[in-house]
């Protein structure tokens, strides 16, 4: 029954697929309102030559740390309106003009020399070349591109799921589930899981960094995010090809805030801790997010040695606790509730909540190595006796 | 006021199979076919909306969400209108609502991975007639909270059944002006669960089979202490199921058989209330430092953890003290009241705040009704029965009544400190 309907799917994507290729020169195209059905309909990216490629005017960004996403890899674009610039902001995402489109492929390298490889993809780390010229088509497998759209009431999300073409990709405003198998490139830690593409209200659940006013806000468009070298233009610092491309104003000469890259093991262990749980963590812990009800803030701004979760008692994680009593114990990563709700795959007690059906086993080390390095203990001042002697 | 139907046809059909079999499974066909429809519609909602779901037992792989202002979503009841969450492979929730002047009536949520009906910030939030359960009986890795509404002000949770969180049934959290009434919560850690929450009224529960009955309690590093509950005509029976919260959650210090806890929180009166048959003490009054969290760098400093204000009269005692959780507490049960003896129906770790100037922190004026200090600041060295020392009374905590529930409400509103 479901491959049925998958196959069906399928035709009538490739059906529509004929009207994106047609209109693949066409200038980018923002919608006010509504939701378009294709993502063909928005002109910011098209297949053509094997390839997906961004069109006129949009310009792939990369970030220092990224929000981990089952290993895929993303290509990251932002169209401004002609004419139309972003404003600067130190620490929040820089104020984007009504009609910007920031889109996000969400891909993997295939994996089908690997033992006839079939749907498997390759959990390797992304490179700058795979994405100069656009995606090369036979290479990777698209599974959905996700647009973030500047409109006058605010940001309105969706997400488009590519067909098994890979010539267009539909609307997908319930989210969905896809079967993916990960694996190494030597054909090793073969795993199976469900890449769950959000829902609408899913997104919020990420974008929505303030649960009071329920605006959503892009997360990597910030400037300790973007403050890097661009990968595509070796030798020019990001923000600084943003400005001279007309694109950003009022970049500041200097103090511009900078996230460390989690994987540089140049860089100080305590930086490439802190900028992965900006990243991956601080659009709902933070002091106004979804998550400061649990009173444990791990965005960047956030220096309290106690928010960050320091001996910290857990307020209402449930089973989340894996038995573990404080968000972390200096020196014991292994006892610590932030290294297991990482380490977790049961939507009960995994952080985070959503996207996410792989352990991301770097960004768990690393947290070990981070939480391992911190001294003292949590000794209690004041041993309890009666209440707890179960 | 616009009315939305979600009845497909398959739907419907599932639906009066469901009904008459009660809860036997629905075909998959419809039931996956109804989640991208109730998503779609929790997507396109808009205030005044009333969502219809109908009778059935619907599956759902993720969690739902609805973040629009004013919506109703109702179900044909808690024992028709069945969301299985059985099979959820993502979310944090079974339904997640960031939104006000909400309410959910007439469905049951059921085992879901985390929490059941999570209600994170807004106003005017009603919970009627809603069943939240795990199938499988008190478990682990049952999802943490059933009906658990956190940050939120007005809130009216009423005829609601909660069975089998692994740590509170209904938690409301971080909250103002609460009314819980005529609930029923059953085999979870914690039966009903204030934390945290300024001015509540919990009465007309029943709170049986769970671990804890109804618990009052403040956790540390939170913007918001919490303080005026009341808790007042409940049945609080027989909470004597072994505790299985996972450890380190702040239900996982509470000893089976506990009826009413106070944990830390202020101005908490408990009265008429009938507290039976709770196997370690009918009533515990105790500060943070009884729960085992209490450390010098994960506190912050600015935590009062001491209960005060705390008044318990007029409950109808029966029973329970007769086989405490704990080797402690067991010992204690023996030496101070020998082999037969029972614990006195409330038991305090006698933590008191001693620079706080002022009359008592604890008064217990409940007839026969014993206290016994366990003597907690000195190691529980010198456990004794302090009934009289504690006879006092304190002036009765305000009424809270939710605007939408009863009319010129605002003036009797519990203070907001």
């Amino acid at each position: 029954m479901k491959q049925l309907f998958v196959i069906g799917a399928a035709v009538m994507l490739a059906a529509m697929s004929l009207v994106g290729c047609k209109r693949s020169h066409e200038p980018v195209q923002f919608h006010a309102t509504g939701h378009p059905e294709n993502l063909s309909d928005w002109h910011v990216l098209s297949v053509a030559d094997g390839h997906l490629r961004m069109n006129e005017g949009v310009e792939p960004y990369a970030l220092n740390s990224a929000l981990f996403s089952d290993y895929a890899h993303k290509l990251r674009t932002l169209w401004l309106p002609p004419g139309t610039k972003a404003t600067y902001q130190d620490y929040e995402a820089f104020d984007f003009p009504v009609g910007t489109i920031i889109s996000k492929t969400f891909y993997y390298p295939r994996a089908e020399n690997i033992n006839g490889g079939g749907d498997s993809v390759l959990r390797v780390a992304e490179t700058p070349a795979e994405s100069r010229d656009g995606l090369d088509l036979s290479k990777v497998r698209l599974i959905e591109t996700r647009l973030l759209v500047r409109r006058e009431k605010g940001w309105v999300a969706m997400a488009y799921v590519w067909n098994a073409q890979q010539t267009e990709a539909v609307l997908a405003r319930a989210g969905d589930s896809i079967a993916m198998t990960l694996q190494k490139p030597d054909g090793s830690g073969k795993q199976d899981f469900s890449y769950m593409v959000p829902d609408e209200n899913q997104c919020a659940g990420c974008h929505s960094t303030n649960n009071t006013t329920r605006e959503l806000h892009p997360i990597g468009p910030k400037a300790r995010h973007l403050n890097r070298d661009d990968p595509w233009h070796p030798g020019s610092n990001q923000l600084a090809r943003m400005v001279s491309l007309g694109r950003l104003q009022g970049l500041p000469m200097s103090g511009v805030p900078r996230n460390a890259r989690f994987d540089d093991t140049s860089a100080a262990l305590g930086d490439r801790a802190r900028a992965y749980l900006d990243v991956n963590c601080g659009h709902c812990h933070n002091p106004k997010g979804p998550a400061d009800t649990s009173g444990l803030w791990l965005d960047a701004g956030t220096t309290d040695s106690r928010r960050l979760g320091l001996c910290k008692p857990p307020v209402a994680a449930g089973q989340g606790t894996g038995d573990h009593m404080f968000d972390i114990v200096p020196g014991r990563p292994d006892d610590s509730i932030l290294v297991y709700r990482m380490d977790s795959l049961d939507p009960g007690a995994m952080m985070p909540e959503l996207g996410r059906g792989t352990v991301h086993e770097e960004g768990v080390a690393l947290m070990r190595d981070w939480i391992g390095a911190w001294l003292g203990s949590c000794a209690d001042t004041e041993q309890n006796v009666a209440m707890q002697s179960r | 006021m616009k009315r939305i139907t979600l009845g497909i046809a398959i739907a419907v059909g599932v639906a009066s199979l469901a009904g008459c079999q009660k809860q036997e499974a629905a075909a998959p066909v419809a039931d996956a076919n109804y989640q991208k429809v109730l998503i779609g519609r929790l997507l396109d909602a808009k205030a005044g909306d009333v969502i219809e779901i109908p009778a059935g037992r619907f599956s759902f792989d993720r969690s739902l969400s609805l973040r629009v202002d004013g919506v109703t979503i109702r179900g044909a009841g808690m024992d028709k209108t069945i969301l299985s969450f059985k099979g959820q492979k993502a979310g944090a929730e079974g339904l997640l609502v960031n939104a006000g002047n909400f309410t959910l009536e007439n469905l049951a949520i059921e085992d879901s991975k985390g929490d059941g009906l999570k209600i994170n910030e807004g106003e005017n939030i009603t919970i009627r007639g809603v069943r939240v359960e795990w199938t499988g009986g008190p478990k682990t890795s049952n999802g943490a909270y059933g009906i658990y509404p956190v940050q939120t002000t007005n809130v009216l949770i009423e005829d609601s059944v909660a069975i089998g969180a692994s740590d509170a049934g209904i938690y409301v959290g971080q909250s103002k002006n609460v009314v819980v009434r005529r609930n029923r919560a059953e085999r979870n850690v914690a039966g009903i669960e204030i934390e945290n929450t300024i001015g509540a009224d919990v009465y007309e529960n029943t709170a049986t089979d769970n671990t804890g009955g109804i618990l009052v309690f403040n956790m540390p590093n939170l913007p918001q202490p919490g303080h005026t509950t009341r808790v007042y005509r409940n049945k609080v029976i027989a909470n004597n199921t072994g505790n299985f919260a996972a450890k380190g959650a702040a239900v996982a210090s509470v000893p089976a058989g506990s009826g009413v806890v106070i944990n830390s929180n202020d101005k908490v009166e408990i009265f008429d209330n009938d507290i039976a048959d709770n196997q370690t003490a009918n009533v515990i009054i105790s500060s943070y430092f009884s729960t085992g969290y209490m450390t010098e760098k994960g506190v912050a400093k600015a935590f009062d953890p001491y209960p005060e204000e705390i008044a318990i009269h007029g409950n109808r005692f029966k029973g329970g003290g007769d086989k405490p959780d704990g080797l402690d507490l067991k010992a204690l049960r023996v030496a101070m009241f020998g082999l037969s003896g029972r614990l006195p129906d409330v038991l305090w770790d006698g933590y008191v705040n001693t620079a706080r100037p002022g009359g008592a922190q604890v008064c217990i004026d409940n007839g026969a009704a014993e206290t016994l200090n366990a003597d907690g600041p000195n190691k529980y060295k010198n456990p004794s029965l302090v009934t009289a020392a504690v006879r006092c009374k304190l002036p009765p905590l305000p009424v809270v009544t939710i605007p939408a529930d009863g009319g010129a409400a605002a003036t009797k509103a519990a203070p907001t400190a």
